[in-house]
């Protein structure tokens, strides 16, 4: 072939696929992008903060080899193997305390960073917005940590949740109460004590629902506002009725505050079940542990079973973090975990394959690190095997005391909260 | 005797919006600026508070006049540093300006402490006042008895001493204060110190009783932005007798009523209050 100017300059046409294609065959392994929204600032963000770094823990471990943790998924070999060994990134965003903010920040998310799926956002009102965002691009959104019942009666189709929920939880505090009814304490007139976000409402009244169709009603029910300045009122009020349990869902501004004013009005009840969130938050026990002892808590994490999954990913993340892996923590990290694995399974980055791979998620005990009885989800995309356990602060730690078969320490009743 | 609980409950809370008024009136009243940043000052106190007892090991009769001498010299440097300059821009300059030095502090206290709640150790001024069943903290009657004595001290100083008539002038009429030989400068600064370091003496008290985290302020300055408007702008004793007034309304409607809707009461009342009344119960129209 005579070398012409036409040929030459046809050359880097022709050449061109070659190069791109080399180029994709390269790039196979780039990192999968996914999209975190926690709260980061505003009142929340100790509890997100707590979260992220459980996530960077986990990010890390998928990223780098760690045989030592092999039957967790993804854990034995560097990055997504069945992506060719793609890196995990994730793309962090600051939901705050607003869940018009956890909105805006999922759009960005999916529309400018082009992240494959989305997890998060902590708060039930934020994860309702994200999620919702999530569902009209048709990306895929597991979420770890929020509670609100409604979050899954929504039918949507790309909405995945591995942890218990309001129905399981409340089904969980009646069955404890109940169970302790039996040893002769009393255990009558229960109180929930809630805020009026969208979490401690939907707690709130799905126990009282559980509770009404077990015939064993809700005695009373003490509403405030979340990040309240003073809760004298409130405290004087289950003084005065003084019920055998009390229920707090309070995030951790509310329960600090509801603590210490009890003290100042030196009311104990018999049973005080604070529900997770504020009361599991490391900094709760920091700043009011000493007056909280003998608070029980749910808990789908127990890191006191050496040799454990749980016992390792803990003492991998006290070594990041310098504390103790706390509950919601590790629910966020096993939402997260979840939805790796998906997308290892799927082997794409296609969000219908990723949808496709989430539903047919069938982990079992032994694969996580959370005391959940596996992973699978439900049409409408709820983990049906989420349960929990009741732990109680001895110290500054807190020891799983229920049901009996999985205690590691004793039930020790009354509440003694200060000395 | 519920009621006659419910009722101190209100006034020791009352006590302290009436506390963390003070500083905020004082600003307001001298030099008509709103001072945004100051639910942020009064969480500059509380760490203040924080490290000097974690660090130093000292109690309260040493951290509050502390946070009160730091605060102090933050709102001069702040007089200096922003202050004086935006107050010739135009209104929304100044909002804006106090506002963004909020953000700025607290989210400096973030990178700083990171975003976990702390706490002083409960025993600093621990113990419970016990009278007939009825229980008063002593930590809140301190922060009580202070708030009563600083508003005593504030209205004084500005009522009965030349100083006080020299930053009257000021806030009166500039121009008028300057022809009589009062420099401005020194005296506005003044005001922004001594409205700074009444902020360090209620958050260095509040962080007795309350939790530590670089938001706190937004729990605890709103309501104090009502009681001064309530109270007349600028009037000290108003702000103290509004802050008593709103904290017994929020104890007794959140027993009645619900905690849930005392926000809803203050608030309905407030308004009404403001359309009877336009320059707050004791403000000079």
């Amino acid at each position: 072939m005579p070398v012409t100017r036409r040929t030459v300059l046809a050359l880097p046409v022709l050449a061109a696929p070659a190069i791109l294609g080399a180029r994709e065959a390269f790039a196979a392994p780039s990192a999968v992008k996914i999209g975190a929204v926690y709260p980061l600032t505003g009142p929340m963000a100790s509890a997100g903060d707590s979260s992220r770094a459980g996530i960077e823990l986990l990010i890390d471990l998928i990223n780098t080899p760690h045989p030592e943790l092999a039957p967790i998924p993804l854990m034995a070999e560097a990055g997504l193997p069945r992506l060719g060994g793609a890196k995990v990134e994730i793309v962090y965003t600051d939901g705050q305390n607003s869940p018009a903010v956890a909105q805006s920040d999922a759009l960005r998310l999916i529309t400018q960073d082009h992240v494959v799926a989305l997890n998060g956002a902590y708060q039930s009102g934020n994860t309702l917005t994200a999620s919702a965002v999530a569902e009209r691009y048709g990306i895929p959104f597991v979420n770890g940590e929020s509670v609100a019942a409604n979050l899954t009666e929504r039918g949507y189709k790309w909405f995945f949740r591995t942890t218990p929920i309001g129905p399981d939880i409340a089904a969980l505090y009646l069955d404890f109460l109940a169970s302790v009814g039996k040893t002769g304490v009393k255990v009558a007139k229960v109180a929930v004590v809630h805020d009026t976000s969208e979490y401690g409402v939907s707690v709130a009244n799905t126990i009282k629902q559980v509770a009404a169709s077990r015939q064993t009603p809700i005695a009373m029910d003490v509403s405030y506002t979340v990040s309240t300045s003073d809760v004298s009122a409130q405290v004087l009020k289950l003084k005065q009725a003084a019920p055998d349990a009390v229920i707090f869902i309070s995030y951790t501004s509310d329960a600090i505050l509801y603590m210490k004013t009890m003290q100042a009005q030196g009311y104990k009840p018999p049973i005080l079940i604070g529900d997770d969130s504020g009361f599991s938050d490391p900094s709760f026990i920091k700043a009011v542990g000493n007056l909280s002892q003998g608070v029980l808590d749910r808990s789908a994490f127990d890191g006191s079973k050496p040799g454990s999954n749980a016992a390792k990913i803990d003492a991998l993340y006290r070594k990041k973090t310098g504390r103790a892996l706390d509950d919601t923590t590790g629910r966020s990290m096993t939402g997260m975990l979840v939805l790796c694995d998906a997308i290892d399974r799927a082997g794409s980055t296609e969000p219908e394959k990723i949808r496709a791979a989430l539903s047919a998620t069938n982990l079992t005990p032994a694969q996580l690190f959370m005391g959940y009885k596996g992973v699978k989800f439900d049409a409408k995309g709820q983990n049906v095997l989420a349960s929990a356990l009741m732990v109680q602060l001895d110290g500054t730690d807190y020891r799983s005391v229920w049901p009996a078969a999985q205690a590691a320490a004793k039930l020790v009743l009354p509440f003694k909260g200060w000395s | 005797m519920i009621l006659v609980q419910l009722v101190t409950d209100g006034l020791l809370v009352g006590a302290v919006y009436a506390l963390l008024s003070s500083g905020l009136t004082l600003i307001w009243g001298m030099m008509n600026v709103v001072n945004f940043a100051h639910g942020d000052f009064v969480m500059l106190a509380m760490y203040v508070a924080f490290i000097a007892v974690t660090t130093l090991a000292i109690g309260p009769a040493l951290f509050v006049p502390l946070a009160a001498l730091v605060l102090f010299g933050v709102g001069v440097v702040v007089y200096y540093a922003l202050i004086r300059n935006v107050m010739r821009g135009p209104m929304l300059a100044q909002i804006l300006s106090t506002f963004g030095l909020g953000l700025v502090l607290r989210y400096a206290m973030f990178w700083v402490f990171s975003a976990n709640f702390v706490s002083l150790p409960d025993t600093l001024v621990g113990g419970v006042l016990s009278v007939d069943g009825l229980r008063l903290q002593y930590s809140r009657l301190l922060a009580g008895v202070v708030a009563l004595l600083l508003t005593a001290a504030l209205h004084l100083m500005l009522t009965r001493t030349a100083l006080g008539s020299r930053l009257l002038a000021v806030a009166e009429d500039r121009t008028a204060a300057m022809l009589v030989g009062i420099r401005p400068d020194p005296m506005q600064a003044l005001a922004w110190g001594i409205g700074a370091a009444c902020a360090g003496v209620a958050g260095a008290l509040i962080a007795l009783f309350f939790y530590i985290s670089p938001l706190v302020g937004d729990s605890l300055v709103l309501i104090a932005f009502v009681t001064v408007c309530l109270g007349g702008f600028g009037s000290v004793p108003g702000a103290l007798f509004a802050g008593l007034a709103i904290g017994v309304i929020e104890s007794l409607s959140s027993w009645f009523i619900g905690a849930a809707w005392k926000d809803v009461v203050v608030y309905g009342l407030f308004l009404l209050a403001l359309w009877v009344r336009p320059q707050g119960l004791l403000g000079k129209s």
